[in-house]
This record gives C-alpha cells, sequence and structure tokens, in this order.
C-alpha cells in the first residue's frame, strides 16, 4: 500500500539525532505543561511556538506536536495522585483513578492511563494514516463553494451539537470572525475596522488572542481557587506495568469502544472533554457490575483516558486533510503551520510530502517514547507540584509575554494578549465557550475568502452552494446541524404519537 | 491493601473562604457584558456600512462579510440580554466573592506593571522584577529564594531566547549598557 511506503519514508525524515531530541524535549515540555495548574494543551503550545519560529516546519511540528502528546500524559498524573484534573479532559479519570490512588494502587491506576492512552491515540493515528491522505485527494477536487460549505458545515455543528447556550456559542464564533477581518482586506485590500490605528492594520494576530485566552485567563481563574493540595507520589515498577498489561485483554471491548468514541468525537468538533465523559459514562452502562464505578475500578480510568488520547489525536484528522482543526489545540498547531508559510490543506499531502508523513511518523514515535518517558518519570512530574503556585504564575506570564511578543515583534501584542487574558476570564466565568472564538479566529479569513471567491464565480448567486451534489449535501447537513436540537426534539415528538405507551 | 501515605503536601493559607461576601453576581456581570457586546456590534456594523457592505460588480464589497456578522453578534447578544433581564434575580450566582477578587487582583496588578515595565525597561527586567516582587510579596516566599529564582529564570530566558533561538524580544537600558 502507498500508505506504507509513504510512511516509512516519513520515518526516515525522523530518524535524525536532532529530530528525535527535540521531540524527547517537547515530550518532556509537554508533560510539564499537563501537570502544571494554571497551564494546558493549547496554550502550551501556543507559548512555546516562538520556540520554533527559526526551525525548519518538520522539527518545528515534531516539536509542537511532542508537546501536545506530553500535555495529554500529564493531564492523567495530576487527576490520579491529587485528585486535581489538570486538564479539562482529565475530569474523567479522577473518577476511580483517585480512589485506586487512595487505596494504595496509584502505580496501577497510573499505569492505567498511560497505557489507555497511547491505545487511544495509536489508533487514532492508524486512523489518520489510512483515511487523511484519501480525504485529501478527495478534497482537491473542492473549489471554493466547497470548501466555504465545509467551513459553513464546522461552525454549524457547533453552535447545533455544542452544549452551552446557542447563543453563547454564537455570540463566540461571530466575535472571532469578527476579530479574523480587522485589518486589511485580503481580496480587496481596503482596510477595514482599523478605525485609524496602526497597530490594528496588522490585524489581530491568531496566537496572541490564544495565550491571552487561555494562558493569561487561566492563571487568573487557578489563583481564585484554593491551591492547596494533598497527594500521594508513586514510583511505577515494572512489576506493576506488567501485571497492569496481562490484564488488557480483558477489557478489549472497553478499550475500542472507548477508541471509536475518541475518533469520531475528535473529528467532528466535539472534543477530547466530551468524549472522555462519555467512554466513562458508557463504560459502565455496559459493565455488568455499574455501582462499583467511581469506587477505584481500573477500567474506569481505561475507557475515559483511551477516549481522550483518541479524540485529541484524531482532532489533527480534518487538520491535516482539509485545514480544519477538530480542537482549540489542532487550532494552534494550524496557527504555526502558517506562520511556517505552510498552507493547510489538502495540498499539504501533494507538495508537502516530507512535512506531512514526517508529522505522522512523530506520532507514531512520539508515543511511543512518551509512554516510556512518563512510565519512568512519574515521581519528578509529581513533586513539579511542590513548587509553590507563587513562582510559577509569574514564569507563566513571562513566557505568555515573551510568546506574544516574539510573533510580530510587536509591544501593541503584549496589551492586546493581557487584553484578551481578562475577555477570556470573564468569558469563561459566564460560561460563553473559547474553542469556537479560537476556530472562528482562524479559519475566519479563510472562510470569507472561499465565501466571496466563490460569489464573485456565481456572480452573486447563493445558489452555488446547493450547485452540486456534493456541495449541497455539505451545505444541507451543515443547516441540519445547526438546527439538530430543533430536529432531535421533533422527531421525539414523532416517536411518542406513534408509539404513545412505549417509554 | 497498603495505607496510602500522603506524600505531597502544599498549603495555601491565604485562600479564598468561601464565607466570603460576593462583590458581583452572575446576572449583573452578564448584563454589562452583552450591553459591551451590543455596542462593539454596533460600532463595527458601522464601520462596515461605511466602508461597502452591498454587492460591487466583482462581488461581495469589503464590508459584506462583517457586516452580517456583527448583526449577527448584535442579534445574539441582545437575544442574551433579554434573557438574563427576565431571569429572576433571586435565582442568581455568585460571579466572584471579595476573597477571590483580591487574589485575582494579586496577579491582575502586577501582570499590568510588568505590561508596562517591559515598555520602558524591556522584558527581561520586568520579568525579574515581576518574579521577584510576586513571590516575595505575594507568595511570602523568603527573599533570598525570590531573588534567586527570578535572576536564574531570566538569565535562562535569554539565553533561550535571544541567544540560542535568536528571538529577539523588547530591550531596554540595563541590556544597552551590557551591550545587547
Amino acid at each position: 500500500m502507498e500508505a506504507f511506503g509513504l510512511l516509512f519514508h516519513g520515518f526516515a525524515v525522523l530518524m535524525t539525532w536532532k529530530t528525535i531530541a527535540l521531540m524527547m524535549v517537547g515530550l518532556i515540555l509537554g508533560v510539564f505543561v499537563g501537570v502544571l495548574p494554571g497551564l494546558g494543551g493549547p496554550n502550551g503550545v501556543a507559548i512555546l511556538l516562538p520556540l520554533t519560529f527559526t526551525m525548519d516546519p518538520t522539527s518545528a511540528i515534531v516539536m509542537l506536536s511532542c508537546i501536545y502528546w506530553g500535555a495529554l500524559f500529564g493531564g492523567a498524573i495530576t487527576s490520579i495522585l491529587f485528585n486535581i484534573p489538570g486538564e479539562a479532559w482529565s475530569v474523567a479519570t479522577t473518577f476511580d483513578g483517585y480512589p485506586m490512588a487512595q487505596q494504595g494502587r496509584a502505580a496501577e491506576a497510573l499505569t492505567a492511563a498511560f497505557t489507555s492512552s497511547f491505545i487511544g491515540s495509536f489508533v487514532a493515528v492508524v486512523l489518520i494514516t489510512f483515511l487523511a491522505p484519501g480525504i485529501a485527494s478527495f478534497a482537491l477536487r473542492f473549489g471554493p463553494p466547497e470548501f466555504f460549505s465545509v467551513y459553513l458545515l464546522t461552525f454549524c455543528s457547533f453552535v447545533g451539537l455544542g452544549r452551552e447556550d446557542k447563543h453563547k456559542t454564537i455570540i463566540s464564533m461571530a466575535l472571532g470572525l469578527l476579530l479574523a477581518g480587522v485589518g486589511m482586506d485580503t481580496v480587496s485590500g481596503t482596510l477595514r475596522m482599523t478605525f485609524g490605528f496602526s497597530d490594528l492594520l496588522r490585524g489581530i494576530n491568531f496566537l496572541v488572542a490564544v495565550i491571552g485566552l487561555f494562558g493569561i485567563s487561566e492563571i487568573l481563574l487557578t489563583m481564585e481557587e484554593r491551591l492547596a493540595l494533598r497527594g500521594h507520589a508513586a514510583a511505577i515498577s515494572l512489576r506493576v506495568v506488567l501485571s497492569v498489561w496481562k490484564d488488557l485483554p480483558k477489557y478489549w471491548i472497553t478499550l475500542v469502544r472507548s477508541s471509536v468514541i475518541g475518533c469520531w468525537l475528535g473529528i467532528t468538533p466535539g472534543g477530547a472533554i466530551a468524549a472522555s465523559f462519555m467512554g466513562y459514562n458508557l463504560a459502565k452502562r455496559f459493565s455488568k457490575d455499574p455501582d462499583s464505578f467511581g469506587k477505584g475500578r481500573i477500567e474506569g480510568v481505561f475507557a475515559p483516558e483511551t477516549a481522550a488520547h483518541a479524540s485529541g489525536t484524531a482532532a489533527l484528522l480534518p487538520m491535516l486533510a482539509l485545514g480544519i482543526p477538530g480542537s482549540g489545540t489542532a487550532a494552534i498547531l494550524l496557527g504555526g503551520l502558517m506562520v511556517w508559510g505552510l498552507n493547510p490543506g489538502p495540498l499539504l499531502f501533494v507538495e508537502h510530502k516530507d512535512f506531512v508523513w514526517g508529522l505522522i511518523a512523530s506520532m507514531y514515535l512520539g508515543n511511543i517514547v512518551g509512554l516510556v518517558i512518563v512510565l519512568t518519570t512519574v515521581p519528578i512530574f509529581a513533586s513539579i507540584l511542590r513548587v509553590p503556585f507563587a513562582a510559577i504564575a509569574p514564569m507563566i506570564v513571562v513566557s505568555c509575554a515573551i510568546g506574544a511578543f516574539a510573533i510580530q515583534n510587536a509591544m501593541f501584542d503584549i496589551w492586546l494578549m493581557l487584553v484578551f487574558g481578562v475577555v477570556g476570564y470573564v468569558f469563561k466565568k459566564i460560561g460563553i465557550p473559547l474553542a469556537p472564538f479560537t476556530l472562528a479566529l482562524v479559519l475566519g479569513s479563510r472562510a470569507e475568502d472561499a465565501f466571496r471567491l466563490s460569489m464573485i464565480g456565481a456572480e452573486g448567486d447563493l445558489r452555488v452552494f446547493w450547485s452540486n451534489w456534493l456541495v449541497g449535501s455539505i451545505t444541507t447537513l451543515a443547516f441540519v446541524l445547526l438546527f439538530w436540537p430543533l430536529i432531535g426534539a421533533a422527531f421525539e415528538r414523532a416517536r411518542r404519537l406513534i408509539r404513545p405507551r412505549a417509554s | 491493601m497498603a495505607t496510602p501515605d500522603i506524600e505531597i503536601v502544599v498549603d495555601d493559607p491565604d485562600a479564598p473562604q468561601s464565607s466570603s461576601p460576593p462583590v458581583a453576581g452572575t446576572r449583573s456581570v452578564n448584563i454589562v457584558v452583552y450591553l459591551l457586546l451590543i455596542g462593539l456590534a454596533a460600532l463595527l456594523a458601522y464601520d462596515n456600512w461605511r466602508t461597502g457592505m452591498g454587492w460591487a460588480p466583482e462581488g461581495p464589497e469589503a464590508g459584506y462579510f462583517p457586516f452580517y456578522l456583527s448583526v449577527m453578534l448584535g442579534g445574539a447578544s441582545l437575544y442574551g440580554l433579554v434573557s438574563a433581564l427576565l431571569s429572576s434575580a433571586a435565582s442568581d450566582g455568585t460571579f466572584v466573592t471579595r476573597d477571590q477578587l483580591r487574589r485575582v487582583m494579586q496577579v491582575f496588578v502586577p501582570t499590568l506593571l510588568f505590561c508596562l515595565f517591559t515598555q520602558w525597561l524591556g522584558l527581561y527586567v520586568a520579568s525579574f522584577l515581576l518574579i521577584a516582587g510576586f513571590m516575595s510579596f505575594v507568595g511570602h516566599i523568603a527573599w533570598w529564594k525570590s531573588l534567586l529564582t527570578a535572576a536564574v529564570f531570566t538569565i535562562a530566558m535569554f539565553v533561550t531566547f535571544d541567544i540560542a533561538f535568536d528571538v529577539i524580544m523588547p530591550k531596554g537600558p540595563l541590556e544597552a549598557a551590557l551591550g545587547y
């Protein structure tokens, strides 16, 4: 198969000491980011992005994606040992992971978490390897109307399928799209929404916004809480690892189910958080003994971790194949691609084979190396939490500022970061979701260009979005998803009318 | 089963008390945010209308796309404003308590000062001041530990970014005196 050959080529690209070293550095930084309170996957990647500006794109993406894997691994450590989820997607891991630690089975729980993380991402990477090239070559036939309908689909599914209030999702998305439009209009060259400020001519940089929204606001939110913590410190011995692995085949149904859920939710913009809860709940529902969940059952660690990682990894599939990120972190990696002068989307598979397959190969290798690193170094990472937050918080602030400044060498961006920090803090507290904002900001100008190019091609006729079966079905699907809550309710009512007594 | 021994303990003596009185309710913050968003939407809509929101011979004008987005933003915020106004004040949640606000300000004010100092003194001096100041005054950590941590971190950042990776940060009089 062609994919195998290309994948081996990808491994060949990776097998240099420099790349392997960068991979290790990325993984270790990532686990740090995952363990520390007030730093998460998205802002960890955003803050460390400037480090990669002077690297070649392949090394840069390898390092950044490894930070991402590391953050995924790291979230589990604090969940299990301290009952503090380092990341939102590891909340479900605390349900059974922390009770296990309390019973003195911390090592077992950690091994289970890391192993299932590995399995989840592995399944998703295999999916990417075989599906992404196909989707990309299919998408090569897309014209502007098709691309716009795919963007529309992404935005509509956020509104229709998200669990937040609909008007809040719309606010977040519209604001993101609007801010993406600030500055020079790419089609006509007209200035808009700059109000005469020369600093706004450059537009509002996506990464600056992300650093503020996720980095600074997270620090403000963390300070609000009680920062005291008590936890277990655990080293993992080889004996425990082997005994957990020996039992793995018993839980294959849970692992497969969670992987499937994760892959599906990762590709659609649902995200790792939803996937981890769904994986946990389904494992509980299908279990013969649902009451034992929440009291330290190893399956309760396997299920959410597998799903979260499958989803976090699968989120990269639409990013690589279509240029549409499936998660916040994927959106930031996409922002990185643009900084290095690569144009995300299906053409990537044709024009930058080395880059794409190097990245995919690094997902395999990064996960294996990551598993080994976390299994061997857990005690070191757990002890990071001994460092008082008063020392960590200002360091994170400085790192954020360095990251924000380095993107465009502009002092204005540091101020912008601070503003976004306050906005992010308020939005999070009143429940306006930030993920749609991030996605809209990164996709905004491309969505607008696609819309205007299709309008120019069709001479202003909106029917272009239904002009052939492909674009027509994507656009229709977008509207179905947008009104999904209403459609779902209608179905429910119709079913009750047909079978009134079936409850 | 082995008795679990707690090995890592970190205390937080001045954590916000749960009994602390609320400073602002979620409902009032909601109303203020929606009003601001409506204002922003109106401002952007006006600007895009001025730029041109119609159709030129070669397709939509520059203001077309953002104009309708500002209409959407305004509409959704208006909906939010009305539903916030209609919600009963009794079921209102707490947005922030006094203790929480105090803690948030403990980070926000230093961060603001840090941004100001970066403008005048350069990023590295500002970051040294921020870390040392925050650790000793907010974190009550011994002054020598604070100074040492701040110096080590700042120098490490300088070496990593300015020297190793060639990412140039804003600099002030101190760096100029040292010849960078």
